[in-house]
């Protein structure tokens, strides 16, 4: 039973790539494939255009070129900010801030590093999923070594107050990361002036290519190497690079920080209503997240009894992408710990979905949605033994 | 990652609802865990005329509950007792590992309606002879 189209609403898990970007891409598979190491025409070419990516790359940052290092993506950016710093910085102390609600990337590192003698403090967040300054400021102590808190939420889209962190940060003189994977092309960044000294992205979350990612590194922090090897990246990444990924990141940058604010009032005007169709059709529903400080796309609503990934196969036969919370699609049987950390109950927290709007969406897609979502909902509720019809409040009848 | 039977299942339930005056409910699982399965039997001359259930889970306890059902409809109490998780799984063509436990499920929901039926009449009620369900600990739900 195909569907006739496609609504891709998971734009948080990766895009399309931009036909501009590809365009961008293609000659530096077939013409100008030269590796850059080497010093004939065609790898002088490859050079330039990786200079050429270094440049838009910090622009969009508010960084100096060198102060970029390509990657393969965000997982491996975290992985070296946050082992890299540890690594570097042990004599100094050993200890490590995040929060409950990063992305695994950083927490299995972090819960890696402990295993190697490193302890670290998990931040708690308020029920909207926001970190609190004071917190931050109270959990620094003399052996504190880095910081490394989300810009913003890949699942409940809230937005993390960055440059306040990155001040704290900066007043204690410990290294501030911030994984800001979901964040670009959405918020200003300026590392200078938020006290930002590590900062990871991703390409595929821009509309640029899998596979290649980047860090920022201010010049003058103190960091060890995570991949060994060649010269490459000014003999801090090596690796032949990914030259045309890394073509595609600066063109999909560019591009999407060209216009955030344009940019983001589309998306935005497309979420909100959609939160406020399905909040005025469907009953016992709950925004997740933030109602203000939230990523423009992000989407994160939870149905009460009744449970995600069934959600997300009925959606699925009508052509809706989309993404849950709940146990039963993440491979383990606990729900997302981002949920729970904002203190949802477990049984509500299986029953979330995240849509995540972007470039791909049109409004045709937010009617489409508004038309399926409560038929599914209801069908499912209908089945579910949770589900007390009778009831006014219709309470969760089970503790 | 589920076969075109679970789909099938899951897509086209047979048996959901609730049957008024039921000779048998199980209720199985929790909300915690994102399972919660409820049974309903008819029973007729110790022969179940009628299975129905509501399910709040995945597509996999969906399907199980809806096949589990099917499977037991038509049987003795005795037949329908032995109707494994492993029956129910094959039944639907097989699910993914970390989904086995919601045939277990359905499984420990066709028990607890037949012995719920069994004390209810006076009867002793029958004892999980086989423990099938450890082999599946770390794909169990601990709450």
């Amino acid at each position: 039973m195909g569907a006739q189209r496609t609504i891709y609403l998971d734009h948080a898990a990766t895009t399309f790539v931009k036909p501009e970007v590809l365009e961008a891409m293609i000659p530096y598979f077939t013409k100008y494939f030269g590796n850059p190491s080497s010093i004939y025409g065609i790898a002088r070419d490859s050079k330039h255009a990786i200079d050429v990516a270094r440049v838009q790359a910090a622009k969009a940052l508010g960084a100096d070129p060198d102060e970029i290092y390509f990657t393969s993506g965000g997982s491996e950016s975290d992985n070296w900010a946050i082992k890299g710093i540890a690594l570097a910085n042990r004599k100094r102390g050993n200890h490590i801030i995040t929060t409950r609600i990063e992305h695994h990337a950083v927490l299995h590192t972090c819960q890696f590093l402990e295993k190697e003698g490193f302890e670290v403090t998990y931040l708690p967040v308020d029920q909207y999923g926001l970190v609190n300054p004071e917190d931050l400021e109270k959990a620094i102590t003399d052996r504190t070594i880095l910081i490394s808190v989300m810009y913003a939420n890949n699942e409940i889209g809230t937005i993390e107050p960055i440059a306040e962190l990155g001040a704290i940060a900066r007043k204690h003189k410990v290294y501030f990361h911030t994984d800001a994977v979901q964040a670009i092309g959405t918020i200003p960044i300026d590392v200078k002036s938020q006290n930002i000294d590590l900062l990871s992205l991703s390409a595929h979350k821009f509309y640029g290519p899998k596979g290649i990612g980047a860090l920022y590194i201010r010049k003058g922090v103190r960091i060890e190497n995570l991949i060994h090897g060649g010269g490459q990246e000014r003999r801090r990444r090596a690796g032949t690079e990914n030259l045309a990924g890394i073509v595609g990141l600066g063109k999909a940058i560019e591009m999407a920080t060209a216009d955030i604010p344009g940019h983001n009032a589309k998306i935005r005007s497309m979420r909100d209503r959609l939160v406020k169709g399905v909040m005025e059709k469907i009953p016992h529903t709950r925004l997740n997240g933030h109602p203000e400080m939230r990523l423009p796309g992000n989407f994160n609503m939870s149905f009460e009894y009744i449970e995600g990934e069934s959600m997300l196969l009925w959606l699925d036969e009508e052509g809706i992408c989309a993404s849950t919370g709940s146990a039963c699609t993440s491979g383990s049987l606990e729900p997302s710990h981002v949920l729970l950390a904002t203190g949802l109950p477990v049984e509500i927290s299986h029953g979330s979905l995240r849509l995540s709007l972007g470039d791909a969406n049109t409004e045709e897609d937010v009617d489409f949605v508004l038309e399926v979502l409560p038929s599914v909902v209801k069908k499912l509720r209908d089945m579910s033994p949770l589900y007390q019809k009778s009831g006014k409040e219709g309470g969760c009848n089970v503790q | 990652m589920y076969s075109d039977k679970v789909m099938d299942h899951f897509r086209n339930p047979r048996n959901v609802g609730e049957i008024d005056n039921a000779d048998g409910i199980g209720e199985v699982g929790n909300p915690v865990c994102g399972d919660i399965m409820k049974i309903f039997l008819k029973i007729d001359n110790n022969i179940i005329t009628d299975a129905k259930f509501k399910t709040f889970g995945c597509g996999a306890a969906i399907a199980s509950s809806s096949m589990a059902t099917e499977l037991v409809r038509g049987k003795t109490l005795e037949e329908a007792w032995e109707v494994s998780n492993k029956a129910v799984a094959e039944a639907l063509e097989g699910l993914p590992p970390i989904k086995m436990h919601c045939s277990v499920l359905a499984e420990e929901g066709i028990h607890k309606a037949i012995n719920d039926y069994r004390v209810k009449k006076g009867f002793e009620p029958w004892t999980e002879k086989n423990l099938h369900s450890h082999e599946q600990e770390d794909m169990t739900c601990q709450h």
